[in-house]
């Protein structure tokens, strides 16, 4: 497992750092080309979005110098890259893949943006060659892992915003958001926020309503919406099944009898108010109204907090499959490493033996076929069991993740150094390394 | 042999008598869909229970339990649609329970025989039977769902996310359930009555409305009209709409149990 992974994200790198690191997708293949003609190198990709830029690479010694690429590829120098990156090898390098394909090293744990990214940069690279082997595994089985984790745990099934815990809320009340129309009370960037939300999520129609009237216009025309003078606000509200209300009053604008009236020309169909004002501007009295559900400021930060922790409480469940993902691969490799050895280890004790069932057959003369038989029998019963004990030896060995060492032992005893040449010298680098 | 059916029928609702009681604690999938499963299997063997009945030549459904048979299979099959339309399996929480305890009385007692003066007017009172047998199954369902609009209702105005409140249906969808319900029921209901008292008339030659299963029954029937007649008028939910078909479900109980203390309308013993 020669695997290396270099980068940065947004816990090392500041915002400033990461836009000068930042690759734009038509330059992707470019860059894993470079990448994979950088000495050491065999395979490799990259993963840019928003908040990371990693390299991902399958190395020929597992040391290559993956910090030099980032200098020279993006015109860098060590002092001003170096504090901000961090490198893992090996196990590390796996574990910490798996980490960002699942989205538990993400800004916001569990959003399901990251899979994507991760599936088109592997895409990208794959289609200039930049992965094949090792890393096409690695990959796979980061894919797989998260989507192991998505479907194990509840880690990303819940609302972490504001506006998208009002979009599920609203949804609990009504079901479809389908035809359903908001009205926007004081135009304010959150309440606009969360009404793009509802609308992007069905919402028909929009409603604003501003005490700076010119205001309400603007915002009406952003939404393709209408805008109500603040005199009709009561007249009006009752048609709208959402309002979001942040205003700048001192007082509360809807109050218990403004909440009956609604109710009543509404033939008590339900009503929504996302209250994002401080202070408020429901009254907890109008809440009370059967019909009527307020969510004030500090009920949605709750409900995301709630979320939150939740996820959380999931990441840590999602941290124990990674282990054993991360455990199941290495034995993968590692059983992977053993089947050459194994394979030539078989090769040569049956050259063995034709050559001595040869040579008795030039020693005796024409056998009959009982003859024949017999001594078939005979020497293949001797060579299986004595390839018995090392092959199953190199079989636990590779679970328990000491192949390296059990490898270079049974080639140096049955001497096949001269027949597998390419897998004993790999297998020394690594050893070496260890 | 029906009553054996009948027994099948009864352990595949025991599935989902449990799982309403495991669906009030916390939210499974795979439970929910065990439950839907055993319920349609049950529904199978409750079918085959009911067509035997029918086909054995003996129109036995005026006994008391043939008519709780009919009804609980009648519940599970408003239920059934509702899934078909809305996925929901919520409404399981209610409807469970009851077609559970129908289909067990019916199942523990002996066949009962049938109501000897009915006989001549047999048409009319198949008719009567199942169309108030329909109109009760909706009722049922309108009931559930009424309930579980309160407590949907509840949790979003506790502001409370619980894997319940995750389980239960959005409040209009909840609120659509037990409204399509209660119209559907509506029409069963009354036209039940109304072949009721044709069968009332033609064998007593008059209706008793001092008797008390016809009094409970006209109760009923008055609350039903109300519920409906509020919620299309003033669009009454919530609470109120609960209080009013829990009144309407504790009548129609109330005009079920008359049937035992009833001078006209009293089912066979057994």
């Amino acid at each position: 497992m020669r695997f290396q992974l270099i980068g940065l994200n947004h816990k090392s790198a500041p915002l400033e750092v990461r836009e000068r690191l930042a690759i734009p997708e038509s330059r992707l293949p470019d860059c894993c080309r470079d990448l994979t003609a950088y000495p050491g190198i065999e395979e490799g990709m990259v993963i840019s979005t928003c908040n990371r830029v990693e390299i991902v690479a399958h190395t020929t010694n597992g040391h290559a110098d993956l910090r030099g690429f980032l200098h020279d590829h993006f015109h860098l120098t060590a002092d001003e890259l170096d504090a901000h990156l961090y490198e893992f090898r090996e196990k590390d390098a796996v574990r910490h893949l798996f980490r960002v394909a699942s989205s538990l090293d993400s800004m916001v744990v569990g959003e399901a943006q990251i899979l994507g990214q991760v599936k088109e940069a592997y895409a990208t690279a794959r289609a200039v060659g930049a992965v094949r082997g090792q890393l096409d595994q690695l990959f796979s089985r980061a894919f797989a892992v998260a989507k192991r984790v998505r479907t194990e745990t509840a880690v990303g099934s819940s609302s972490v915003s504001i506006a998208s815990v009002a979009v599920e809320l609203a949804k609990k009340i009504f079901g479809t958001l389908e035809g359903k129309t908001v009205f926007i009370v004081g135009a304010g960037k959150m309440s606009e926020l969360a009404a793009r939300h509802l609308m992007a999520h069905g919402c028909a129609s929009i409603f604003v309503a501003n005490r700076t009237y010119e205001r309400a216009i603007g915002l009406a025309q952003r939404f393709n919406g209408q805008a109500i003078k603040f005199d009709d606000l009561y007249n009006t509200c009752d048609r709208a099944d959402i309002v979001i209300t942040s205003t700048g009053s001192p007082h509360a604008i809807f109050r218990r009898e403004h909440g009956e009236q609604f109710l009543s020309r509404r033939k008590n169909r339900p009503m929504f108010f996302i209250d994002i004002a401080v202070p408020r501007d429901v009254s907890p009295e109008m809440g009370k109204l059967d019909g009527i559900f307020t969510y004030d400021i500090d009920d949605l930060q709750q409900a995301v907090s709630s979320h939150v922790a939740d996820r959380r409480k999931e990441a840590e469940l999602a941290e124990a499959i990674i282990t054993s993902e991360v455990e199941r691969f290495e034995a993968k490799l590692h059983t992977l490493d053993v089947v050459p050895t194994i394979v030539s280890l078989q090769d040569h004790l049956e050259t063995i033996r034709q050559a001595e069932i040869d040579r008795v057959r030039g020693r005796m003369g024409q056998l009959t076929p009982e003859q024949e038989i017999a001594i078939e029998a005979l020497t293949r019963g001797i060579i299986n069991k004595v390839m018995h004990t090392p092959i199953t030896t190199l079989k636990t060995a590779a679970r328990e993740s000491e192949a390296t060492t059990v490898v270079d032992v049974v080639r140096r005893l049955f001497n096949l150094h001269d027949k597998e040449q390419p897998a004993p010298e790999k297998k020394t680098e690594v050893g070496t390394r260890q | 042999m029906s009553l054996l059916w009948l027994r099948f029928a009864l352990g595949c609702y025991f599935i989902g008598l449990v799982y309403a009681f495991v669906a009030l604690m916390r939210t499974s999938d795979l439970f929910s869909r065990i439950a839907l499963h055993a319920a349609s299997l049950g529904m199978v063997f409750h079918f085959v229970s009911l067509a035997e009945l029918f086909l054995s030549g003996q129109v036995v459904w005026a006994s008391v339990h043939n008519g709780e048979s009919l009804l609980a299979f009648l519940s599970m099959t408003f239920f059934m649609v509702i899934y078909a339309i809305y996925q929901t399996t919520s409404p399981g929480v209610v409807v469970f329970p009851v077609v559970f305890f129908l289909t067990f009385i019916a199942a523990i007692g002996e066949q009962p025989v049938l109501l000897t003066q009915f006989v001549s007017h047999k048409g009319w009172l198949i008719a009567h039977i199942i169309l108030i047998f329909t109109g009760y199954a909706a009722l049922v369902l309108s009931f559930g769902a009424s309930l579980l609009y309160l407590l949907q209702e509840r949790r979003l105005k506790a502001k409370k996310s619980t894997s319940l409140s995750s389980f239960l249906p959005a409040l209009e969808v909840i609120d659509q359930i037990g409204y399509r319900s209660l119209l559907l029921g509506f029409p069963f209901m009354t036209l039940g009555l109304v072949t009721g008292s044709i069968v009332a008339l033609t064998t007593y030659g008059r209706v008793d409305f001092l008797d008390p299963k016809i009094l409970l029954s006209l109760l009923m029937w008055a609350v039903y009209m109300l519920m409906v007649f509020t919620r299309w008028n003033s669009g009454w939910r919530g609470r109120r709409a609960a209080f009013l078909a829990t009144f309407a479900f504790a009548a129609a109980l109330a005009a079920w149990a008359a049937n035992y203390f009833s001078a006209i309308h009293r089912f066979a013993a057994s």
